[in-house]
């Protein structure tokens, strides 16, 4: 591991300013991807600022009915937290499917946001990557690519995200609260992360030097019939081979009023189902209506080698995820 | 580079001055002696190297020991009171819960964190009722609550056992 010094900042200012001055330099939160990241060499900072006391650590009710989660919130106190049970059930449940106990409690949730895709490729630096040294090239491309992407990939690159409580967030239509040099600012979940287009080495929208402080949920009376459905090779402690967050409300008349629809595991940040969703709202809820709305969704996946599979089966996961929300289970 | 720093194990407070790359199993280990927390992969995926970290269990190879100090930290020979055994240990005695026994005390620490977490009624992926105030600690919410522990020797059926009596006892008390 390369030698880096560790600095912790006494203040948010103060944190983003010791970035500014630094360009080979990052934020540490609960590290427990960076870390690893660190021993692998994939990661070679000069510079580590702990931001891990900074933020919030508490998940406050907002006066406009949505809900505030502060940065350091830990991935096991976020998933127990009461109001995110009871109103936001999709988030829990999406934490609760990852990792692992020991790593929940010191994972956060700015970190959750900004940990880094688990691509065997990027991870091991003896192999060509165009995300951790541009222009290399890609070795998924050609290589084993079973867990790689079927949507909004690109010939540079074909990682994954591997969150899952941000898939359930980006249902959830959250807002990104960032603090930089010119103040704060609040962004769309779906604007944080990017595809990887030709710039594969970006996995955010973040400047160098900007930080995540908080994570706002908008008031949003369907999530509170909400579900995360995660497909693995394990039973437990795996990433998703396809995940789905869905929330759902429908009518007396059994059409769709509304529906919040993301995936994961199928793309270079969590996928939002905008195509599915508007083709549901206003049908009747069945099994061949939602057969054709995750089709419509499915319909621009370009495959790989191995990776055919995941389009049935995140065409199953979004067709029974949403016909257990339908029929309450 | 070194950085001077103070860490709590067990209920001494230890001050050395480590390379701020040194993880907290290493410090615990290398520099301390402290030895039950073990090293299995270092990257975070067997859990031998469990501890507790202010009362949450938590992987000691991921986490810098300069980022942690001054936070309580307890190993599995800490759990044990007044010198005796823990009922998790003796627990796991009882019911041949290992077999080379590497991977044990990051087990036994690990399930005395997740019976706490499990207290506290923080509900599991397996939870049938999210909003449940009280856990059962059914075999299969065992089984996935200590899914972040390996055991090469497969010990499985018996560590499981081993957490359900200590689980059953403390619910009785």
């Amino acid at each position: 591991m390369k030698p880096y010094r560790y600095q912790r900042a006494r203040d948010i200012p103060g944190a983003i300013s010791a970035l500014a001055e630094e360009p080979n330099a990052t934020f540490l939160a609960g590290g427990t991807n960076l870390v690893d990241l660190l021993k692998l060499g994939v990661m070679e900072p000069e510079v580590l600022v702990d931001v891990r006391r900074l933020t919030s650590d508490s998940v406050e009710e907002l006066p406009d009915g949505g809900v505030r989660i502060g940065a350091a919130v830990t991935n096991s106190n976020l998933a127990a937290d009461r109001t995110i049970r009871s109103r936001y059930p999709v988030l829990s449940e999406a934490l609760l499917s990852g990792a692992s106990g020991q790593l929940r409690n010191l994972a956060t949730t700015g970190g959750n946001l900004l940990q880094h895709t688990r691509c065997v490729y990027w991870q091991d630096t003896t192999t060509p990557c165009n995300k951790r040294e541009p222009g290399s090239g890609c070795s998924a491309l050609e290589g084993h690519n079973k867990n790689h992407a079927i949507l909004g990939a690109s010939e540079h690159c074909v990682a994954t995200h591997p969150s899952d409580m941000a898939v359930a967030m980006t249902a959830l239509d959250a807002f990104v609260v960032v603090q930089g040099r010119n103040g704060e600012h609040r962004i769309p979940i779906e604007e944080l992360h990017r595809l990887p287009g030709d710039e594969p080495w970006r996995d955010t929208t973040l400047e160098h030097g900007e930080l995540i402080t908080a994570v706002d949920l908008p008031l949003l009376d369907l999530a509170a019939n909400s579900k995360y459905r995660k497909v693995r090779e394990r039973a437990s402690y795996a990433f998703a081979l396809v995940s789905v967050a869905a929330a759902l409300d429908v009518g007396e008349d059994g059409t769709v009023r509304d529906v919040r629809l993301a995936l994961g595991g199928v793309a270079h940040k969590p996928w939002r189902a905008t195509k599915a969703e508007e083709a549901l709202r206003g049908e009747p809820i069945n099994k061949a209506n939602l057969r054709a709305a995750a089709d419509i969704e499915l319909e621009d996946a370009e495959l790989l080698r191995d990776n055919a599979f995941k389009v049935p089966l995140a065409r199953n996961v979004i067709v029974r995820t949403l016909l257990d929300l339908a029929e309450g289970r | 580079m070194e950085q001077e720093i103070t860490i709590k194990v067990d209920g001494t407070g230890h001050r050395l001055t480590v390379d701020t790359r040194t993880t907290l199993l290493d410090a615990l280990r290398e520099r301390l002696g402290i030895t039950s927390p073990k090293k299995g992969c270092d990257h975070g995926q067997c859990g031998a190297c469990t501890i507790l970290l202010a009362g949450r269990r938590i992987n000691s190879c991921l986490a810098l020991a300069v980022a942690f100090e001054d936070e309580e930290i307890v190993t599995a020979e800490g759990l044990a009171e007044d010198g005796g055994l823990h009922p998790m240990h003796r627990s796991f005695i009882e019911h041949d819960a290992f077999q080379c026994g590497y991977c044990t005390p990051g087990q036994i620490v690990s399930a005395v964190g997740m019976l706490e977490e499990a207290s506290s009624g923080w509900p599991s992926s397996v939870t049938a009722d999210l909003d449940a105030d009280e856990i059962v600690l059914a075999d299969e919410e065992i089984r996935e609550r200590m899914s972040g522990n390996l055991c090469r020797c497969a010990a499985y059926v018996n560590i499981v056992s081993a957490i359900s009596e200590t689980a059953g006892g403390e619910a009785r008390r």
